[in-house]
């Protein structure tokens, strides 16, 4: 059976869940393998973690001389990877930056690209959500070796135990790849909440807020939600960027989405449109958001939020 | 120096979007404008202009797609570019990421060999393909470093420092022209065509291109020969109407967390 490549999801040597969806999806295509990015201390503890989804072998790649630079030295490594293993598939997380990586892949290894598919069957037959979650498309890669960038929450992760054969992967670099330096990071306070993108419940606030948030994160926090944002409450500086759902922030597809004095405009549906359950808590009845609502409430969120809250909390106890 | 950028005509994302028959993307039914992302790398490129007063620097709109995209170039101009390139051919049709890029590059190539082309800017995404790709694809096919995703843009001389937000970081990104940049909508609002912009326009020179013109083969693009091919698209059916309560002396917050215990989220 052949391998299917999976780009480990990690911050620092931290798996992120979506690794273990993709890892569920690559046994639809073939053999898992894990392919790690990162410091090679680190590569035991990923491929602990990962040969429980079924991963096979776990190529670890030493970041060090790729870490410092944008997008084009991932992809050389995989390039080379790839002529290694001959992989049947390569599944990464859709994120922007993978996104980018598989671009560059897919010109240098002349295959077919699919980018945020939502599943991918056996066949290789993709599903993605387009223009804002209004279609859905079926597609498949016919050239190549499918490249394939797949959204957080696309699986269910199913355990099954397999071998992790860690082998050390020395690429080389070349110093064309190396152009665009990262010369400074800083990394974003934790909030302490789950991942937007990953969360199972994301409770939202927009301009309706009129700039306070504490209703909205206390009614997150009383059902272990992330908080996110629409577009107009990140401009008028209420939220940082990286809280905002939509076509220009994250696209998220919890079990539960409650968005809060939140119109319903088309950029922000192509952010949530494909949320399982969807709640809206609004002071006017005629919002576009009530067209997606499964439970609406035409009310002051001011009042709606913290007394839903006082309630929520009886209900744990 | 010359500055490049890439701007796509694509559906009105407020309109009903639809697929033709054969699963491309209906670009005749629906309106089609200069994609609202697109604005944000065309008024990028005017910045970098005005910033570098005294410099000989100017502005080169280019679009790929069919006969109506050279709006989203006459716009660009409006705005303030000074020429525009359209690449239009019937074999380009249907066209996935892959020839897309290949057509940008090959005319981007042809532009630095006439006027040079010392920085490319790009959108963030299209506004219906949204792959975020074709920037990155780019720079693989011009042999050129990538800075993608900027916020704030800053340059001196050949050097340019971005800022970016990236999944779980901020970072400033620094590279050497020549270079492909994609802006995001965090980088400012874009520039309304004046007037004065809009009769200027008209005499800005547009040029045409074929296949040939660049070429390409006609057999390397298209819906046919795509790397990637659709095999059925299905509209979403209509949320089915859910429940609205309105809120009248605190009974809002009641209904909303039964709903939510009965859905099993409490
Ligand atoms: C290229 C482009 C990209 C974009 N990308 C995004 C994106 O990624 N994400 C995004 O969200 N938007 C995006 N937008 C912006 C989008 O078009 C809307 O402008 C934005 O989503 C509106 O945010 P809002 O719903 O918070 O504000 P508004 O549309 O102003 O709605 C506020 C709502 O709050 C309600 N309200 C007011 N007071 C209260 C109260 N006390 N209690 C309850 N309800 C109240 C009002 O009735 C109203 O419905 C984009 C736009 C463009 C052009
Ligand atoms: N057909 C096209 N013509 C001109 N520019 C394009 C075209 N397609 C994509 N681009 C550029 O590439 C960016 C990203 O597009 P995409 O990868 O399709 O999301 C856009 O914002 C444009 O700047």
């Amino acid at each position: 059976m052949s391998e299917v490549l999976v780009v480990v999801d990690h911050a620092d040597g931290e798996v992120k869940k979506p690794t273990y969806e993709l890892l569920t999806i690559a046994k639809r295509l073939g053999e898992p393998a894990a392919v790690f990015f990162g410091s090679p201390e680190q590569g035991d503890a990923v491929a602990e973690k990962v040969k429980k989804y079924g991963a096979a072998k776990v190529y670890v790649i030493d970041d060090a001389q790729i870490k410092g630079f944008l997008v084009a030295p991932k992809a050389e490594a995989l390039q080379q990877l790839v002529e290694k293993t001959s992989p049947a598939a390569i599944l990464l997380p859709s994120t922007f930056e993978n996104k980018e990586v598989a671009a560059r892949l897919a010109i240098k290894i002349g295959s077919g690209l699919i980018t945020d598919a939502v599943d991918v069957q056996e066949g290789g037959v993709t599903t993605q959500s387009v223009f804002a979650g209004n279609f859905t498309v079926q597609a498949k890669v016919t050239q190549g070796t499918p490249i394939i960038t797949v959204k957080p929450n696309s699986a269910a992760p199913e355990e099954s135990e397999g071998a992790g054969t860690v082998e050390a992967f020395a690429a080389t670099i070349s110093d064309g790849a190396k152009t665009a330096q990262i010369v400074a990071t800083q990394p974003r306070q934790s909030t302490g909440r789950p991942e937007l993108t990953e969360a199972a419940i994301v409770v939202s606030g927009g301009r309706g807020t009129g700039g306070n948030f504490e209703p909205v994160e206390g009614f997150a926090d009383s059902l272990g939600a992330a908080v996110g944002a629409s577009r107009a409450a990140v401009d008028s500086g209420w939220m940082p960027h990286a809280f905002q759902v939509g076509q220009t922030g994250k696209t998220v597809s919890p079990q539960l989405y409650v968005a809060n004095g939140i119109s319903g405009a088309i950029q922000h549906r192509a952010g949530m449109q494909t949320s399982k359950t969807i709640v809206a808590v609004n002071k006017d009845p005629e919002a576009p958001i009530f067209e997606l609502v499964d439970f609406g409430v035409v009310g002051d969120l001011h009042t709606v939020l913290p007394a839903a809250t006082e309630k929520v909390k009886e209900r744990k106890g | 120096m010359n500055i490049v950028v890439c701007v796509k005509h694509v559906p009105d994302a407020t309109a009903d979007r639809k697929f033709e028959d054969d699963f491309t993307v209906d670009r005749v039914g629906v309106d089609g404008l200069l994609s609202e992302l697109d604005e944000y790398a065309v008024e990028q490129a005017l910045q970098f202009r005005e910033k570098r007063e005294g410099e000989e620097i100017t502005v080169t709109a280019l679009t790929v797609g069919p006969e109506k995209a050279a709006d989203a170039v006459r716009k660009a101009l409006q705005m303030g570019a000074d020429s525009g390139v359209h690449v239009v051919d019937d074999a380009i049709a249907g066209s996935d990421y892959i020839a897309t890029s290949l057509v940008l590059a090959k005319a981007v190539e042809k532009i630095k060999a006439d006027a040079g082309a010392d920085l490319v800017i790009c959108g963030m995404a299209s506004t219906d393909a949204s792959g975020s790709v074709v920037p990155a694809m780019l720079a693989e096919r011009l042999g050129l470093p990538q800075v993608t995703l900027a916020s704030v843009i800053e340059s001196q001389g050949d050097q340019i420092r971005i800022k970016r937000d990236n999944e779980g970081s901020t970072e400033v990104i620094g590279a050497t022209l020549p270079i492909v940049l994609s802006v995001t909508d965090q980088s400012g609002e874009a520039r309304y065509p004046s007037f004065k912009g809009i009769m200027a326009a008209k005499k800005k020179p547009l040029e045409t291109w074929s296949l040939s013109d660049l070429g390409v083969d006609a057999g390397e693009v298209g819906l046919s020969v795509a790397w990637s091919q659709v095999e059925d698209t299905t509209e979403r059916p209509p949320r089915t109407a859910g429940e609205i309560v309105t809120d009248e002396d605190g009974s809002g917050a009641g209904a909303l967390v039964d709903f939510l215990a009965s859905k099993k989220f409490i």
